[in-house]
């Protein structure tokens, strides 16, 4: 991918701006389901810059979604009722968006700085119990909102309505906006891994110790992984929350996680193609097996498991070994 | 010899109660080629270990250039001019030959997140230096046919070599290389040697060698340097070393002895 990279990112947000304005010609059932893929193309490609790129097995994505969701959703909550209805449009969304995207971004360094001495199994294990206070603490906000008396950050917090949810978000996202930010996340996360740059992550992942003895720091990239990572899926958070207009704790939990998980691991750890395949895949399929959706997680157990045995390098890899391009 | 580039001044190192190195001092100059042997488990591979930060010494101290080198991590050692090659090959699996030595030349390239996002003119430019430097190492090596070609699809000897390169690529001023024969024909060997040698003077740097092979250690070391059990029990040109009755009883045994 050389410069030219930067005119297939602005066709591509062109061409969803398009799509955007011709959108009131199209079913809504179909336009909700194309929001859904964005979304998810945007989750499973950042997540795919920690756990493909540079080897990090976090299952801490759906936390950091949940904090861009309710931070961005409190955004233009709170900038609405400060300003007034007409101030829910695309500015007001666009620095909810990126408000949120900046909170989970700090909620990536502050998960990763301290965690990030763990490997494997052990560092999966505390970024789950990291999603998993987060999903805890969402659960308790309008309890939580007691203690800080009649000040706007106790109303914000009662307004995320605890475990019953957060209501009456405004409807903003569409396929536009979805399709467009997945256009970024992907320029961003393609462009820094395919430069001289991005090879100190590719290093890490394989050895970390011939990566220290090349003068790459581990730690370093580790934690950029993380930032940039959480960074996007606070902003599919975002998306998400002003898609439908609702938001719950439960929605967070670590299956959450795990659905981004299996679309990094189906596309090809560190194959951007192939997970941005399996994002698709993986979005629709549901919808063609909604009479079997009490059946969908074993369906994924057993997809996983086959794809373990049969294809260990990912179902959507093309070509042969994954050699880094120039 | 004009100045000093590695210092090892009475470096002691335990693992619980084993002492695996006792008392070691030793001294590299800047464009100086020293060999290290000594029988397996001598603490070879432990004295490199040490010299990059992967352990701290229990005792004593490492100077690198006149800086002691104490609580530095590998990659804050790698960029002060130290780089390494493994005993059991470490190249990046995924990544082609061109990528391993790229990985290595980003330590001296400040170019960083901004500039691989915004991909502008700077960039660009960047990135051929990058590429022309990386072929300029390979070429050097031979193996620019492979630029390509997955790192570890090499035949053995040529994964070894490029594991040089890709130290080389870190622009060291000393060159760690561990059994770097390891494996290889003999027309293979013979060809490092001189490849060593060239490196040396080429680029000008200092070179430690552990290597098992005594034809190789012989023929193109100034200085040998002998461990065994941890301790220095030898140290001089190769044909005093060769005669060194202790050497001889540790190491070479009865059938090397040509003095």
């Amino acid at each position: 991918m050389g410069a030219g990279a930067k005119r297939y990112l602005l066709l591509a947000i062109a061409a969803a701006a398009v799509a955007a304005y011709f959108s009131a010609h199209f079913n809504r059932y179909y336009l909700g389901i194309a929001t859904d893929v964005g979304i998810n193309i945007i989750l499973a490609v950042s997540l795919n810059l920690i756990n493909g790129h540079t080897g990090q097995f976090s299952l801490g994505h759906g936390g950091f979604m949940a904090v861009g969701a309710y931070v961005a959703a409190s955004v233009t909550w709170a900038m609405s009722s400060a300003l007034g209805s007409p101030f829910t449009g695309e500015v007001v969304f666009a620095i909810a968006l990126l408000i949120g995207g900046l909170v989970a971004a700090v909620a990536g360094l502050g998960v990763g700085v301290p965690t990030l001495r763990l490997r494997g199994d052990y560092l999966a294990i505390v970024t789950l119990g990291f999603g998993e206070i987060i999903r805890v603490v969402l659960q308790t906000t309008d309890t939580l909102s007691r203690n800080f008396g009649d000040t706007g950050f106790a109303r914000a917090l009662e307004n995320m309505g605890g475990a019953s949810g957060m209501k009456g978000i405004a409807s903003l996202t569409n396929i536009g906006w979805a399709f467009g930010l997945a256009a970024v996340t992907v320029y961003v996360i393609a462009t820094v891994v395919n430069s001289t740059y991005g090879r100190g992550f590719i290093a890490v992942h394989d050895d970390e110790v011939a990566a220290s003895a090349m003068g790459v720091n581990p730690t370093r990239y580790k934690v950029i992984a993380f930032v940039i990572g959480a960074f996007f899926a606070g902003i599919a958070g975002g998306l998400y929350a002003h898609h439908k207009s609702f938001l719950s704790p439960g929605g967070f939990d670590f299956m959450k996680s795990i659905d981004i998980v299996v679309m990094v691991i189906l596309g090809g750890m560190g194959r951007t193609a192939g997970v941005i395949i399996a994002a698709v895949v993986l979005t629709l399929l549901p919808e063609f097996l909604r009479t079997f959706a009490d059946y969908r997680m074993i369906i994924y157990s057993l997809l996983i498991i086959l794809l373990m045995l049969l294809r260990p390098q990912g179902l959507f890899t093309f070509g042969k070994a994954p050699v880094g391009k120039a | 010899m004009s100045t000093i580039a590695l210092q090892l001044d009475r470096v002691t190192i335990r693992f619980g109660g084993l002492t695996a190195l006792s008392e070691v001092s030793l001294e590299i100059g800047d464009n100086e080629l020293v060999g290290l042997i000594g029988p397996n488990g001598a603490g070879k591979t432990t004295v490199f270990n040490l010299v990059t930060g992967v352990y701290q010494p229990t005792e004593g101290t490492i100077r690198f250039r006149g800086e002691p080198l104490a609580d530095l991590k590998p990659h804050q050692i790698t960029q002060r001019g130290i780089a390494r090659t493994f005993q059991n090959i470490r190249l990046f699996p995924s990544m082609s030959v061109f990528d391993n030595v790229r990985t290595a030349i980003l330590l001296h390239r400040t170019h960083g997140l901004a500039r691989a996002l915004w991909r502008g003119r700077l960039f660009t430019q960047e990135e051929t230096e990058v590429e022309a430097e990386a072929i300029k190492l390979l070429d050097i090596f031979n193996l620019t046919r492979f630029r390509a070609e997955p790192a570890t699809s090499l035949p053995y000897g040529d994964q070894r070599r490029l594991e040089i390169v890709r130290a080389l690529a870190t622009q060291p001023k000393l060159l760690l290389l561990d059994e770097p024969a390891a494996g290889m024909n003999p027309t293979e060997k013979a060809e490092l040697s001189k490849l060593i040698r060239r490196i040396k003077d080429e680029f000008q740097i200092a070179v430690l060698l552990v290597e098992h092979d005594m034809q190789v250690v012989m023929g193109i070391c100034e200085r040998i340097v002998v461990l065994d059990y941890g301790v220095k029990i030898a140290e001089g040109a190769p044909g005093q070393v060769r005669c060194n009755p202790k050497v001889i009883e540790a190491y070479l045994g009865d059938e090397h002895v040509a003095c």
